[in-house]
């Protein structure tokens, strides 16, 4: 297949290693990847804080760049923002849009997955043939779990990874209290149901706190690093990607 | 335009009433995270009920296709909600009761005032309602020199403690058992001195003190989960029966229920009476379910009075995508998930109508934007937007869409702020690759504020962020630039040929 790869403004510019893993498993996985360079930001930030109007520039953006037939699958290392494309993008168009956007983005979202969903449900992969010989710990963030139902894909793929020793995260489906822009409007609110999840991580002795969405990644990260706990942050796609050749991370963005 | 022009018509009123708090959520829910005795009850209290209603809602087959038959149901009600309010009317009245409207808070008070002040009593039995704490009714009717006297056990614990409720169903959630002995004992004439914090020992102090106004009460005001257009008929739903006692035992009952409590048919019970005790105590059906209509001969009442409140509805209704809020039938399952409730309790959202439900509902029926500062404009972020309210809802209300819905329609309406000018700015510069990539540079600028690896302080707003998290510093590469770099398209090209050999 011909996918192309969606960084994500924050993968591009903050988690680099998060979307160059997703570029090699989905290249060793034999697709052929693509990285249309008009992209930038799907725009969930904007819509999220109550500016579709602003928002819709990126919507626009976004789906020239990924709404062209060549295309057969668009690939998100992000549940936040695979959401925010399927399930948000139509509403900017439908309220601000031409005709012709609404199509765009009826053909950008329809082939819009996250990268769990993409390996599971598309190429029917469990076992990317992966190694990574330390101990993680799971988080499913929000927008997976709920608006994208993802369900236990990430954790299938991680079951399937050798060597790998994974703890289960107790109340896992908790938010982790990120939420883009809630973390600096209701900051001390956020802070509470994140020292909660940094409580829970602490808890499984892991290496490792791993997840399919850098937002959420960046906020437990930022607060395991703050309380020098020693526990790094991991995407997913960086797990998957790891091989007994080349074991991909290096630090875990802050430990 | 001048005064005499007829062809407009009015905008529906805006709620009043308990639908605003004095200071924004974020002032508010400071206060209340501050109070660890607050989050630790509510913290047990909401655990407790959401465990017990994954497993009651679990073992039932058709679970989905009643929240899809409830969302249906309500979908229809609101749809032709004018002609089936007046099909209600006139069943109400055929059988014996007077139907009254109410425009607003005051409306409403006035009314009720006046019904109670008919009868001659100067005490009234009050059964638990969320329409009658919206109205302020028991405040109003203190200056009307008429005591209320609350009946559900939690509603007694508030109003004795001079507290304010703090949960749909469970109002005095944020107390423990030994507060409660405290209020009781400070509070409630006649109490045994010796009393301790056994909960059977305090459930008796509360009983004799009500059945002593239970025998002498003339005149009842009670609130409605269920309003049946078809037959008339109303319907209370509660735990203790003391809802049943005030139903039955006075000459007079007034009800006051929201518009937007009706259901078309008496057979749609069938569908909210699974659902309702489910997803609010977890139970599989709850101890008494209460139903009259009209008025009969020799049985209960002799007199019934019902008071149909507006106080925003139509307002809300009105309003395409948000009148979907309006499903509502007051379960609170969404109060026992949500994960900024469970820190900041009820009273952080300055409403009768706390948790996720409360922050569309609440600035729905009272509006948002009286100057700018408008504490109800602070609701609809309250919310990290993880979710977990919609999937609990059992009417399928779409909770974080409609947050979305409401936070644009108040960045729609707001006054200039340096978050529009920010959000501009950032969308102008996410708009083409050109200047984002002109942007990413910049961001790299931040590698300056970071040390080993690691940015712990920034300028406001970014302050709030760093307060407790750290950030990591932008890498010397962006993704696309390592994409165009040889060394990226040999790491691509090595990966294809692992994958071939595989």
């Amino acid at each position: 297949m011909r996918v192309a790869l969606f960084a994500t403004c924050l993968g591009d510019t903050l988690f680099p290693d998060a979307v160059k893993a997703t570029a090699l498993l989905l290249s060793r996985l034999g697709q052929e990847v693509v990285f249309p360079p008009e992209q930038t930001c799907c725009g969930q930030m904007h819509v999220n804080t109550g500016y579709q109007r602003e928002a819709l520039p990126l919507v626009d953006n976004h789906a020239a760049c990924f709404a062209d037939e060549s295309i057969d699958a668009v690939i998100v290392p992000s549940g936040s923002c695979a959401g925010s494309i399927r399930h948000q993008h139509h509403i900017v168009a439908e309220r601000f849009g031409t005709p012709a956007l609404r199509d765009q983005v009826e053909r950008s979202r329809a082939k819009t997955y996250e990268l769990a969903e993409f390996l599971v449900d598309v190429l029917g992969v469990v076992d990317v043939g992966a190694t990574f010989p330390h101990r993680v710990t799971y988080h499913p963030t929000c927008h997976s779990l709920r608006m994208l139902r993802v369900g236990d894909k990430p954790l299938q793929l991680l079951r399937a990874v050798r060597e790998i020793d994974l703890v289960e995260l107790p109340e896992a489906d908790q938010c982790c209290g990120f939420g883009g822009t809630f973390a600096l409007k209701n900051a001390d609110t956020s802070t509470a149901m994140l020292s909660d999840k940094l409580r829970n991580v602490a808890g499984t002795e892991a290496e490792f706190c791993t997840a399919g969405d850098s937002s959420c990644l960046m906020h437990i990260g930022g607060g395991l690093s703050r309380l020098q706990t020693g526990i790094g942050t991991l995407h997913l796609a960086e797990i998957l990607a790891s091989t007994e050749h080349a074991i991909s991370p290096k630090q875990g963005a802050l430990a | 335009m001048s005064g005499t022009f007829l062809g407009m018509p009015a905008a529906p009123p805006r709620g009043s009433g308990n639908l605003r708090g004095a200071e924004s959520f974020p002032a508010a829910a400071r206060t209340e995270l501050a109070n660890t005795q607050m989050r630790r009850n509510v913290g047990k209290a909401t655990r407790t009920i959401r465990d017990k209603r994954v497993q009651v809602t679990g073992e039932l087959p058709d679970w989905e296709q009643l929240r899809s038959a409830g969302a249906a149901i309500k979908r229809d009600v609101l749809s032709r909600l004018p002609e089936l309010l007046e099909q209600f009317e006139q069943a109400v009245i055929a059988r014996g009761g007077q139907v009254h409207w109410a425009r607003d808070a005051a409306e409403a008070n006035a009314i009720v005032t006046r019904l109670v002040k008919d009868t001659g009593a100067d005490e009234a039995l009050k059964v638990k309602s969320m329409a009658t704490q919206e109205i302020g009714l028991n405040e109003h009717l203190a200056t009307e020199g008429i005591t209320a006297i609350e009946t559900d056990l939690a509603e007694l614990i508030v109003q004795l403690g001079e507290d304010r409720p703090s949960h749909i169903l469970v109002p005095a959630i944020h107390r423990n058992r030994s507060e409660i002995r405290e209020i009781f004992l400070r509070s409630m004439p006649g109490v045994d001195p010796d009393l301790d914090d056994d909960p059977t020992h305090l459930a008796d102090a509360a009983r004799r003190f009500l059945r002593e106004r239970f025998v002498r009460a003339r005149v009842a005001i009670s609130g409605a989960n269920f309003g049946v257009a078809e037959t008339g008929t109303l319907s209370v739903v509660e735990s203790e029966g003391n809802g049943r006692m005030c139903l039955t035992m006075p000459q007079t009952l007034i009800t006051v229920m929201g518009l937007e409590k009706l259901i078309p048919t008496y057979a749609d019970l069938e569908v909210f009476l699974q659902l309702l005790p489910r997803s609010s105590t977890g139970e599989r059906m709850n101890p008494y379910t209460s139903m009259w209509t009209g008025v009969a001969p020799h049985d209960g009442p002799s007199e019934f009075h019902l008071v149909l409140l507006d106080n925003g509805r139509t307002a809300t209704l009105a309003d395409e995508v948000g009148r979907e809020a309006l499903h509502c039938i007051r379960c609170s399952a969404c109060l026992n998930v949500c994960p900024v409730y469970e820190r900041t309790g009820g009273h952080a959202y300055g409403s009768t109508y706390p948790g996720p439900i409360g922050a569309v509902l609440t600035p729905q029926l009272a509006g948002m934007d009286t100057g700018g500062s408008d504490p109800n404009s602070s609701l609809p972020y309250a919310s990290s937007l993880c979710g977990a309210c919609f999937d609990a809802c059992p009417v399928k209300i779409d909770i974080p869409s409609l947050l979305v819905e409401l936070r644009h329609q108040h960045v729609e309406e707001a006054h200039f702020s340096a978050e529009q000018l920010m959000m501009k700015a950032a969308s102008a510069a996410m708009s083409t690759s050109g200047r984002w990539t002109a942007a990413q540079r910049a961001a790299q600028l931040g590698r300056l504020l970071g040390r080993g690896g690691r940015i712990r302080t920034l300028p406001p707003p970014g302050n709030a962020w760093t307060s407790a998290r750290d950030l990591p510093v932008p890498p010397k590469q962006t993704f696309r630039q390592w994409w165009d770099s040889s060394e990226g398209r040999a790491a691509i090209d090595d990966a294809h040929r692992e994958g071939g050999r595989r």
